[in-house]
């Protein structure tokens, strides 16, 4: 389009949204994908209608994608790297008792 | 007439009415404005088919002929079905059909509600889930509503022209007959009355919201429940029912 008016981006009419399911065997909300939407209720309306037509899920959170702070990329090695060498963070080593439930 | 007959009358009707509106509804697979409503409208067709399902495969059982659910919905003609006429206009935009699916389920939450209380195990069992599913398409189709009339200039003129287009084909739903006066009586349909305040109060909330004038449904064209069917049927059945009418007998 070379009609440059003021009138607002698909992207501001329609922002982008992100999707969290909580599984029916699950504690915790996960990541599923995203959506587009004009407001928050019908980004949940969408959300219900995308992804969760096999019963995935009994809960629904959405989130404006803008409102996400990510890691830099370019930090990815000084982030994450030096976990890499410290197994013992890793509760391998040892039994769980049964009434500490879910770790 | 008995109550066989009129159960089976009743049946047709329902089953006629979710079918053809949810065939209308997949007409939008793959066409749809935007991803999420492209699989939201099918989601929804799915609802209203299942629906369409259950009915005929209790019309075969009572009718015990030997005919099932598919002979129903793939081998009669336009003039052996009973649904009102709303249900196979064309779908026109986007704004028709959100609009025409609102009212559509803000109609019959109210009449599966009812149902639930039906002196009939198996509609009162269906009509348990069918009221589930009615209440999200009127959330669905109302906040699109809600959206659209008070939205844009371009939004609310769709919105008020989509309201011109099915204005005359609003007053079918809320059309008595002996038939439907006896059903009410058995306890096999609820009471008009109460249908009709939980409609209103549905749309005028709505539309209040929607800045959207409120909803005038006066008797207008029908004749559907009577099989009297515009030609926009007859090219709906040519693509339903092409399959069986081209291989008869085909499965999967």
């Amino acid at each position: 389009m070379s009609d440059d008016r003021q009138s607002p981006k698909a992207s501001q009419l329609m922002p982008l949204w992100e999707v969290f399911i909580r599984p029916r065997t699950g504690l915790a909300h996960g990541h599923v994908g995203s959506v587009h939407a004009s407001d928050e209720v019908m980004a949940l309306q969408a959300a219900r209608d995308v992804y969760t037509r096999r019963g995935e899920g009994v809960s629904i959170w959405v989130v404006p994608s803008a409102s996400i702070t990510a890691s830099d990329p370019d930090q990815r090695d000084e982030n994450f790297d030096p976990s890499a060498s410290k197994i013992y963070r890793h509760p391998s080593f040892y039994d769980i008792p049964d009434d500490v439930g879910h770790m | 007439m008995t109550r066989r007959d009129d159960l089976l009358t009743l049946l047709l009707r329902l089953g006629d009415d979710h079918l053809i509106l949810g065939h209308r509804l997949s007409e939008w697979c793959g066409h749809a404005p935007m991803l999420e409503e492209d699989l939201a409208l099918p989601n929804m067709a799915l609802d209203l088919i299942g629906t369409a399902r259950m009915c005929y495969g209790y019309a075969a059982e009572i009718e015990d002929d030997g005919r099932t659910e598919d002979d129903y919905a793939f081998l009669r003609d336009g003039t052996e079905f009973r649904h009102m006429l709303m249900v196979e206009r064309p779908n026109g935009d986007f704004a028709f059909t959100i609009l025409r699916q609102f009212l559509f389920a803000a109609y019959m939450h109210p009449v599966w509600d009812g149902l639930t209380k039906a002196a009939d195990q198996r509609l009162a069992d269906h009509a348990a889930k069918a009221v589930k599913e009615m209440a999200y398409h009127i959330r669905h189709g109302g906040e699109w509503v809600v959206r659209l009339g008070d939205g844009t200039e371009e939004s609310a003129g769709r919105m008020l022209a989509a309201l011109d287009d099915l204005g005359p084909y609003l007053g079918e739903m809320f059309e008595r007959d002996e038939t439907a006066d006896r059903l009410v009586a058995a306890g096999l349909l609820p009471d008009p009355a109460v249908v009709r305040a939980a409609f209103d109060n549905m749309v005028a909330r709505t539309f209040a919201m929607a800045q959207l004038p409120p909803l005038d449904v006066t008797t207008g064209i029908s004749g559907g429940r009577a099989g009297r069917h515009g030609e926009v049927l007859g090219h709906l059945l040519a693509e339903m029912q092409f399959m069986q009418r081209a291989y008869p007998g085909l499965t999967w």
